[in-house]
């Protein structure tokens, strides 16, 4: 039917061009990458660490600290995936060959979702290891409590962020300000209203930030977040489904 | 069959199309012709549900686009020409395309033959020039086999042989029984592809008849007479005692008037009897062009104005003359005269602030400079000259053995 069409063809669509390779592999190279050298400092730095800091130190997150970047590339990842439809005009001949709106974008979605889960997995567990190959003797392993549920999770955040940046492109539809308003977005801005105590308590429900705390293993001291990893999850995914509804109403309604 | 009843799109306080009803018939190829900004695009998108009208309906075969049962296998179309992802080879975009339809991927490699681009299918469309573009999006519009066809401006970028190539195709799918759908700003095209027109002009219909019909209507002759240019005062008299014999008379810019509805004895008798000296007396056939031109004068939404070049030329030498300005550049322009209908006039010319004509660059000029250039070909009883005489032939030498083989395929197979 339908849906099984729009999957086979969204997917000869997003592997036929160079852009997916790209950004995913860029991806998964800074995530790791980063990750790798932030680990190797810390285990240089742990010796120098102030006793709170020991006590709070992450193994298994800072080893995800290359996330912080990668994510940028899952971004640019989800919106192209989207946006390319509408740059191209392509999206006139898609939607005249599949006129229910509503199967073709979720379908599409679920193709690059699908794509952006295996490769956020991977990189999540790549990430870990050899992040924690580089921690030396302070490294946390993969069946410690709460390991195994921080690395799911890193795959998981990844797939959340492309999944949000694709629900937004469809809002927006043209690739420059889908990028031009997310990449800032979770590059400075969340970044700032979560460290700023005044709005503090505000950026946590951000979606990065609450997603995040899925790969926290050891909880900051003073830690007073009200939502544990999975909550944080929840409400990462509450912002997807919103970006989703957004997108999916913004193609239902208006002209392609 | 496509059905267009009361169609209307306004966007903002814009309206692209208004009030717009139409037919367009099985075994034929409907040509769909207007200025640029005439709303054609605007009706393709609505016939295939992508805008959605602010009133009125359109359907295919009974049903609105959306709601029609397997609907990229009864309607293919090519919109823009363009709209293809540049890092995408051709044949993955025709592959991805077709597996949204259910189509089989042998499909794409025929399609790919038909249109003649089987030696780049593996190509980017980057690299494309715009003549390959086209038959790319021909291509896609071919790949379910559709009984309806729409084409949004198909010849755009193509050499004369693949003009002929998609003229030819056009026919034969309407041959076969389809409904082939086809927009364009050129009537000399649509002249010698379509079997029916349907003229709009900002966003109303203008005209809808069979080109027949159109040619019968519109193609009406006029006769150019030229008085000595020594005196003007004979060209005042005759235009005053040819009108009161009942003619039309319009002066051309050189001096010349423009006589319909008199034959040309008539008008020479009445000069003879006037005592006025004739200089020329020619008979004349509007084009369709020119007919078509006439119709959507005033509804032409971007029209050229003459170059001032304010700033840009040098200053003038002492003595010099300032160079004489080409005829028919940038004046209003004259077209032939709506041909006396005894029935009413089949269609209405947009009238009231629109109405004013303006100065399309090009159209009468092959008219005014030099009106004795064309009397030869332009005998009273010949075709009108947009028609040359073999517009369905093949090329005269097909055999050239890659491309152009493959080009004329279709014709042959059929």
């Amino acid at each position: 039917m339908a849906a099984t069409q729009v999957i086979r063809s969204e997917w000869t669509k997003i592997r036929s061009v160079a852009s997916t390779v790209w950004t995913l592999s860029l991806a998964v190279v800074v995530t790791i990458a980063l990750g790798m050298l932030i680990s190797g400092l810390s285990a240089n730095e742990f010796d120098n660490m102030s006793e709170r800091d020991r006590l709070s130190f992450d193994p298994t997150f800072i080893s995800f600290a290359g996330m912080s970047l990668g994510q940028l590339a899952m971004i640019v990842f989800g919106v192209l995936v989207v946006s390319n439809e509408y740059s191209t005009g392509m999206i006139r001949s898609s939607l005249a060959a599949v006129p229910q709106r509503g199967t073709f974008l979720f379908s599409k979605i679920a193709v690059a979702t699908g794509l952006a889960l295996v490769v956020g997995l991977a990189t999540s567990f790549v990430a870990f290891f050899l992040g924690q190959a580089m921690l030396g003797e302070h490294r946390a392993a993969l069946g410690d409590p709460g390991v195994l549920r921080a690395v799911i999770g890193g795959g998981l955040y990844m797939t959340l962020i492309a999944v949000f940046s694709m629900g937004v492109a469809a809002m927006l539809r043209s690739p420059m300000l889908s990028l031009g308003i997310l990449m800032p977005f979770f590059f400075l801005i969340s970044n700032i209203l979560g460290n700023v105590s005044a709005t503090e308590k505000l950026g946590r429900y951000l979606p990065d930030q609450a997603g995040s705390k899925i790969m926290q293993v050891v909880a900051p001291v003073g830690d007073d977040t009200p939502y544990g990893p999975w909550g944080g999850l929840g409400i990462m995914a509450l912002w997807v489904l919103a970006a989703l509804a957004g997108g999916y109403a913004t193609l239902r309604k208006r002209d392609a | 069959m496509i059905e267009a009843v009361g169609l209307t799109k306004r966007y903002g306080d814009k309206t692209a199309v208004y009030n717009l009803s139409f037919q367009v018939r099985p075994g034929a190829v409907t040509g769909f012709l207007g200025p640029n900004g005439s709303g054609k695009s605007t009706t393709m998108r609505m016939i295939l549900g992508l805008d959605n009208p602010t009133a009125g309906q359109v359907t295919i075969g009974g049903y609105p686009y959306r709601k029609l049962p397997n609907a990229p296998r009864q309607v293919g179309a090519l919109l823009d020409a363009k709209a293809v992802h540049g890092g995408r080879a051709a044949r993955n975009h025709l592959l991805c395309l077709a597996q949204l339809s259910g189509i089989p991927a042998r499909r794409v490699d025929e399609v790919l033959g038909v249109v003649g681009l089987q030696d780049v299918a593996r190509q980017r469309s980057k690299g494309f020039s715009l003549g390959m573009g086209q038959r790319l999006g021909i291509a896609a519009a071919l790949l379910g086999d559709p009984q309806v066809l729409l084409f949004d401006e198909p010849v755009n970028g193509l050499d004369p042989e693949g003009i002929l190539w998609v003229r030819n195709l056009m026919k034969s799918l309407a041959a076969e029984g389809r409904t082939v759908f086809v927009s364009s700003h050129l009537m000399s095209e649509m002249a010698l592809t379509a079997d029916h027109l349907i003229v709009i002009g900002r966003g109303q219909l203008l005209a809808d008849m069979s080109v027949k019909d159109f040619i019968a209507a519109n193609s009406a002759g006029f006769a150019r007479v030229r008085t000595p240019d020594t005196e003007p005062q004979l060209r005042e008299k005759l235009a005053g005692a040819l009108a009161e014999a009942g003619g039309h008379v319009l002066p051309e810019q050189d001096g010349a008037l423009r006589v319909t509805g008199l034959p040309l004895p008539r008008i020479s008798d009445i000069a003879h009897d006037t005592d006025v000296r004739l200089w020329e007396l020619s008979p004349h056939q509007a084009s369709l062009e020119e007919a078509y031109m006439r119709m959507t004068q005033g509804a032409v939404d971007y029209r050229s104005t003459i170059d001032q070049k304010a700033g840009l030329q040098q200053p003038l030498p002492p003595g010099a003359q300032p160079p004489m300005p080409v005829p028919g550049q940038g004046q209003p322009g004259w077209y032939a005269p709506p041909p006396p209908q005894p029935g009413g006039q089949p269609f209405a010319a947009p009238q009231g602030p629109y109405g004013a004509p303006g100065a399309p660059a090009a159209a009468p000029g092959a008219d005014a400079p030099n009106p004795y250039a064309q009397q030869a070909p332009q005998a009273p009883q010949s075709p009108p000259p947009a028609a040359p005489p073999a517009p369905a032939q093949p090329p005269a030498a097909p055999a050239a053995p890659s491309a152009p083989a493959s080009l004329t395929k279709p014709e042959d197979a059929r």
